[in-house]
């Protein structure tokens, strides 16, 4: 199987008092799109920092290809950083930009001007070596770092928050374009953000973060629809969660029962008889209609219908109170605010959660 | 563009409405300017042409006999020598500034602004007293001889008076909190994610000091060596207190020519000198950050 290139195994880091990674564990695998997510403070430019050796662990080991590197400074390490903001010497053009980690290395000349002009054609900047970066718009510029970081071949390419500060289009292009290059260079890219759209697109494999440890490690796939733990549920994408009791497990099929009595079903296995667990929908996933269903169906009353652009959202009140999403694309025209609905999904686009532990199940 | 508007206003009153906010804000300052700068300058440079009487007087004949006097070996050592003082005292506060201001820049905002004060304190303290003191401790029995004998480093005092040294001390007391604060100021603007981009692309500390840090705080370096070197060249109550008349400096002797020698012409001549050397090195200056702005394209 692939190779592990960066491991890190128990490492914790204090600001101060402040317990920022709690005994992380995490294995990079070489040539895959890592992305660290999680909302701001959760950590994950901590370890971004780390693995570079800007920030030093409190404890643990990290491995970069079996070498441990907790010794080894920054300039010694063969990884390279795209920084949030950049980070472009503003006294140099985009050719000494580019040029700077070969320059330090003592790089002949005439290897540099080759690699440079490679560079430069890889992220199309053609033309631009003369500019400076105050000189250059927010897109040409995270191009330079990029290139700046990438002219020194490293085994792993962070990447924090680079397309933090791009408009919403230019983003989404630069995000196909990360991708591609990844794919075509082979380099192990680990690449931090705290959006999870940018996650779900690019990544290989994401690992959701919370205060300082992993939440769940996993396919994008596997994260959107199986979310391991209630915070990973609300974090990538939405849902609508249920709070309920299991009455049976039976052939893979879970019937729970809500905690004001209503019953739901879902597909689920691993589950205990009388286990408290949390029951997840999609707001896309979910249907509603002025009929009750056979098998189950939660009543409610249509609160709110909002156009949200590509679809119309539909908020509804459950009798105890719970507010649920649900997203249509089209507006249902005898459907109108302050009608009674039942609410049902089909049984595989439910999942439940446990409330204690992390496991996953399916 | 009154008539755009449909609406005629006399052209004096609105003459008066535009540059009225202009004229109360900068008008003082530069009727001073006029009356006590470019007046005397203008004074000054006309009587560097002029002919010095065997009283003391001004003749009104024109003359270039004061520019040529200055050619006199005698007093090109002199200008030598507070160039060459000047350039001491510069280097030395750059290499002293520069860490102080560089670690105090890597300080809290709290703590970075008590150290500038503390670095200030010396400057709003009295500079005769200070010079004095200098003095005093440098003296034939002052503390410091008596510490280097009585821990027998040296067998007979030192003569510190009165000697290049004791004048380029006295140069530095007087300029190191100018030359702390333009660097401050830089140092305290770079931005630390460059450092650490410059660590990441495999430079050493060294290297990225000389290639990012130094290039980027440039107009504070600058800004110092404008600061402490050309009050420096012109200063003379620190070699007239220090030196006790043994160091001249071009400073002295143009204080030296109006009110001693009375030849004010000379005098004249020699402190337009001055003037122009100062000059020369804000060109220099300006032509530096300017051919930085013009790489850019």
């Amino acid at each position: 199987m692939a190779d592990v290139i960066v491991e890190l195994e128990k490492v914790n880091k204090y600001f101060g008092q402040n317990h920022v990674i709690k005994d992380f564990d995490l294995r990079i695998i070489e040539g895959e799109f890592l992305t660290l997510l999680g909302p701001s403070g959760c950590g994950k430019t901590t370890i971004l920092r780390m693995i570079a050796g800007l920030e030093d662990a409190t404890s643990g080991t990290i491995k970069i290809q079996d070498e441990r590197v907790e010794d080894k400074e920054a300039y010694e390490r063969d990884v390279n950083t795209v920084f949030q903001s950049y980070a472009l010497f503003p006294h140099m053009t985009t050719y000494e930009n580019i040029a700077y980690g070969l320059n330090v290395k003592k790089i002949p000349k005439q290897e540099i001007k080759e690699r440079v002009r490679e560079m430069l054609e890889m992220v199309q900047l053609m033309g631009y070596e003369g500019r400076k970066p105050d000189m250059m718009s927010g897109g040409q510029k995270q191009r330079v770092a990029i290139a700046r970081a990438l002219i020194n071949k490293p085994k792993v390419l962070l990447l924090d928050e680079p397309l933090g500060a791009l408009d919403l289009k230019l983003r989404k292009q630069m995000q196909i374009e990360l991708k591609r290059l990844q794919k075509k260079l082979n380099i192990t890219f680990v690449y931090v953000t705290h959006d999870q759209e940018e996650a779900l697109t690019m990544s290989d494999r994401i690992a959701v973060m919370q205060e300082g440890v992993v939440e769940q490690l996993g396919t994008p796939d596997e994260i959107y629809k199986y979310p391991g733990t209630k915070f990973v549920a609300g974090f990538i994408g939405e849902s609508n969660i249920f709070e309920g009791e299991i009455i049976s497990a039976k052939n893979g099929i879970l019937k729970v029962a809500g905690s004001s009595g209503e019953k739901m079903t879902l597909l689920g296995s691993g589950f205990d008889e009388g286990e408290p667990i949390q029951v997840c929908v999609r707001p896309e996933a979910a249907v509603y209609s002025k009929e009750p269903k056979d098998g189950f169906s939660l009543k409610g009353t249509v609160r709110n219908i909002i156009f949200v652009g590509s679809q119309y959202r539909t908020l509804i009140l459950l009798e105890n109170g719970q507010e649920v999403k649900i997203n249509r694309g089209r507006k249902d025209r005898d459907i109108k605010e302050g009608d009674v609905v039942y609410i049902y999904w089909e049984d595989e686009d439910g999942f439940g959660i446990r409330k204690k532990g992390q496991e996953t199940q399916k | 563009m009154n008539e755009k508007n449909g609406i005629t206003v006399k052209d004096k009153k609105s003459w008066f409405r535009r540059n009225g906010p202009v004229l109360s804000t900068t008008g003082p300052i530069s009727v001073w300017m006029l009356v006590f700068v470019l007046i005397p300058m203008l004074y000054i440079i006309f009587i560097s042409f002029m002919t010095r009487d065997v009283y003391g007087g001004i003749v009104y004949d024109f003359t270039l006999d004061n520019y040529k006097e200055i050619i006199q070996p005698l007093y090109l050592k002199v200008i030598w020598k507070s160039l060459k003082l000047a350039f001491i005292t510069t280097v030395i506060c750059l290499l002293l500034g520069y860490p102080l201001a560089y670690y105090i820049a890597g300080k809290p905002s709290k703590t970075a602004a008590k150290l500038i004060m503390l670095v200030m304190i010396p400057y709003w303290t009295n500079s005769l007293v200070r010079l004095y003191s200098v003095n005093l401790l440098g003296a034939t029995n002052g503390p410091i001889n008596n510490i280097l004998m009585d821990i027998g480093l040296i067998s007979e005092p030192l003569d510190m008076l009165y000697s290049d040294g004791i004048v380029v001390i006295g140069l530095l007391t007087a300029m190191l909190p100018f030359s702390v604060l333009p660097l401050y100021a830089s140092i305290e603007k770079l931005d630390k994610s460059l450092l650490e981009a410059s660590r990441d692309l495999g430079a050493r500390p060294h290297i990225t000091f000389l290639k990012v840090t130094i290039p980027l705080t440039m107009p504070g370096i600058v800004g110092c060596v404008l600061l402490v070197f050309i009050p420096s060249l012109g200063m003379y109550y620190v070699p007239e207190a220090l030196g006790g008349g043994k160091v001249m400096l071009i400073g002295s002797l143009v204080r030296n020519q109006f009110l001693v020698t009375k030849n004010w012409p000379f005098g004249a001549s020699l402190a337009i000198l001055l003037v122009l050397m100062t000059l020369a090195m804000v060109w220099i200056y300006t032509r530096v950050s300017k051919m930085d702005d013009l790489e850019v394209f």
